[in-house]
């Protein structure tokens, strides 16, 4: 049974990394300066104060025994308590990761319906000005990092000619009542078209932030890909069945030329993933990321490891996603 | 009897420079079998390529007229021109490796032009898609339907192509050096069952080789090229009996025989090709190019 190999060697990599994952964040937070403890007290502390609250968070053993202490709670699903909001990790992390997941997939669709446009569009009209204008754009969205392309739209749409807004996820003035944190699914199931409207309107810019340079790298991994596949025979075959060149572009290139972006575009997608936490402050959006920058800023390690581990699992997911994706795509490495 | 393909005068050049085809002119009647023939670069496959509309972007025609079914396909706009072509003709390509799509099941490949550009119905298509695989020899050609070209041999892939030209019961097949790409053994078996398929179904066939060999046993009549010039239109016996062109002469004299391979196989006298090198300058200050 090869698939169950692989599915299992698959698991076991997984946890190796997460465990690899853990150890050095447990390390590093600990060794760099700033003392959870000193944030949580008054000036003027005793000696004696701070060594009770060392005590009650455990920071008084040894990193090697502090980190035994964490695993094991880990196992059977504690991930402590945050120390700046004296509330469970789990809880905390999984009430803020769907705001972060519809973040980055409104953004991924947004990249990818960009960046195939550009593609099959330079495709089409290659070696002409508009693909001249289409390298040019795609240059330019490139060059640019996300943080500062949320700048730009602010300014622009949020400042000179205000259509979305600027911050937070949706408008407190709506009145609705969430079962689960996945607001934008769960009001389109609800068909809620209100909640929709006003969800879109605070996610645009961020997910737009997010998906620019994205979209730009697939629109020039792509075209390549696509321009490149146009030279071979099968294409030049489909051409003298009489097929024009959008249909050529589309149905014989474009399920060939897909391949080698995709491998590129899940590594650029956990890119994404990790701009979000400073896209999700710029933009005051309450999602991981957000609670991620807080985190550091209290010095709450449990917190921090929490999300952390979260966010290397979620790198895991997605590499796991597209290497699926691929065998689905690519009938080679599909067995009958 | 007249012809299905008649090129008058072709010209192609490359894109702001130098000539590739130079005022070609020969004629493809039905059901007979046109070989083009000459050395690599001369140009032959470029006669096809102008004629379904396939030449690379780089290059160009300049000049003449291309008339299929006594329609001129140079004065028809791309997409008419292009769909004329889905709909008559076809191209049994020279590798077989290549010119399938590797993301695409075999059937869909060859029903898609019944379906799409003719119009018939799916299952018409895939009923006719079965009978001519079993026509070119697959074995089980409903399985053969369903597998990717990977799981499929370079001889097989190659019948396939030869099934999927013939699919649409075009009028006129070129075939760019079909047997170029496979095995020796192989190669005998591919130009058996094109020339079968060719007699058994009637069609004009245009036949791009550079094996003076192989067009002796299929072809009709033939084209000599050299450097994109036709130095001579002939019928099949006349050209092996009593060749007209000192080019073509030479070109016979190198063909190798099994009785003395090493002896036989000489290359093209200097004389000859000074002499075919005159005439293409001489043919290029007349026409100006």
């Amino acid at each position: 049974m090869t698939l169950l190999r692989a599915i299992l060697l698959r698991l076991l990599t997984t946890a190796i990394t997460l465990f690899g994952v853990a150890v050095i964040v447990f390390v590093v937070i600990r060794v760099v300066p700033g003392n959870p403890i000193a944030m949580m007290l008054p000036p003027g502390a005793t000696e004696a104060d701070i060594l009770r609250l060392e005590t009650q968070y455990g920071f008084d053993k040894t990193i090697p025994q502090q980190f035994m202490i964490w695993l094991g709670g880990v196992m059977q699903g504690d991930f402590g308590t945050s120390i700046s909001t004296r509330q469970p990790v789990s809880g905390l992390v999984l009430s803020r990761l769907p705001a972060t997941l519809e973040l980055s997939i409104v953004a991924l669709i947004i990249a990818v319906t960009l960046g195939g446009t550009m593609a099959l569009l330079g495709t089409r009209f290659r070696d002409s000005k508009t693909e001249g204008a289409i390298d040019v754009t795609a240059g330019m969205a490139l060059s640019i990092p996300d943080f500062l392309w949320g700048l730009v739209l602010i300014l622009l749409f949020g400042v000179l000619w205000p259509v979305f807004h600027i911050s937070g996820r949706i408008s407190p003035s709506l009145d609705i009542d969430f079962t689960t944190n996945f607001y934008l699914f769960e009001a389109l199931l609800r068909l809620r078209f209100d909640v929709i409207a006003d969800l879109i309107g605070h996610m645009v810019m961020p997910a737009l932030a997010l998906a620019i340079p994205l979209a730009a790298i697939i629109a020039q991994l792509l075209k390549q890909s696509l321009k490149e596949t146009m030279h071979l025979d099968y294409v030049t075959l489909a051409r003298t069945k009489g097929y024009g060149e959008a249909k050529v572009i589309t149905r014989e290139a474009l399920p060939n030329a897909l391949l080698p972006t995709l491998t590129l575009v899940g590594v650029q997608f956990t890119f994404l993933i990790g701009g979000t936490v400073i896209i999700e402050r710029l933009f005051s959006y309450e999602g991981l990321g957000n609670m991620a920058i807080d985190a550091v800023i209290n010095r709450d390690l449990p917190l921090i490891q929490g999300i952390v581990i979260l966010f290397a699992l979620i790198f895991t997911l997605v590499n796991l996603a597209v290497d699926m994706l691929y065998v689905v795509l690519n009938p080679r490495l599909r067995h009958a | 009897m007249s012809a299905y393909l008649s090129i008058r005068n072709l010209s192609v050049a490359l894109k702001g420079g130098g000539p590739i085809l130079r005022r070609v002119s020969l004629d493809v009647h039905p059901g007979q079998v046109h070989g083009l023939v000459g050395e690599s670069g001369a140009g032959k496959s470029m006669i096809g390529k102008a004629v379904l509309g396939t030449l690379p972007r780089a290059l160009q025609v300049t000049g003449g007229e291309i008339w299929l079914d006594g329609v001129n396909l140079e004065t028809l706009p791309p997409s008419e021109r292009r769909r004329r072509i889905g709909a008559t003709a076809a191209l049994i390509p020279q590798d077989p490796l290549t010119a399938l799509n590797p993301s695409k099941r075999i059937g869909p490949q060859i029903t898609r032009r019944l379906v799409d550009i003719l119009g018939w119905s799916r299952a018409d298509a895939q009923n006719r898609a079965l009978e001519l695989l079993a026509e070119v020899h697959i074995p089980e050609p409903a399985r053969v339907m369903r597998n990717y070209p990977h799981e499929l041999s370079g001889g097989m892939r190659q019948r396939i192509l030869i099934a999927a030209a013939f699919a649409a019961e075009p009028q006129l097949i070129i075939a760019d050096e079909p047997t170029t790409a496979l095995d020796v053994t192989v190669q005998k078996q591919i130009l058996r069952l094109i020339a079968q398929m060719q007699a058994r179904h009637g069609t004009a066939l245009m036949f791009v080789t550079h094996d003076l060999g192989v067009v002796s046993k299929v072809c009709d009549s033939l084209s000599v090229l050299y450097a994109g010039l036709v130095v001579e239109n002939a019928r099949m016996r006349r050209f092996f009996t009593r060749p007209i062109h000192p080019y073509s002469a030479a070109l016979l004299a190198a063909t190798p025989t099994y009785t003395d391979p090493f002896g036989s196989l000489k290359p093209v006298p200097q004389n000859v090709i000074t002499a075919v090198e005159t005439e293409v300058s001489q043919h290029d200050r007349r026409t100006g190019a």
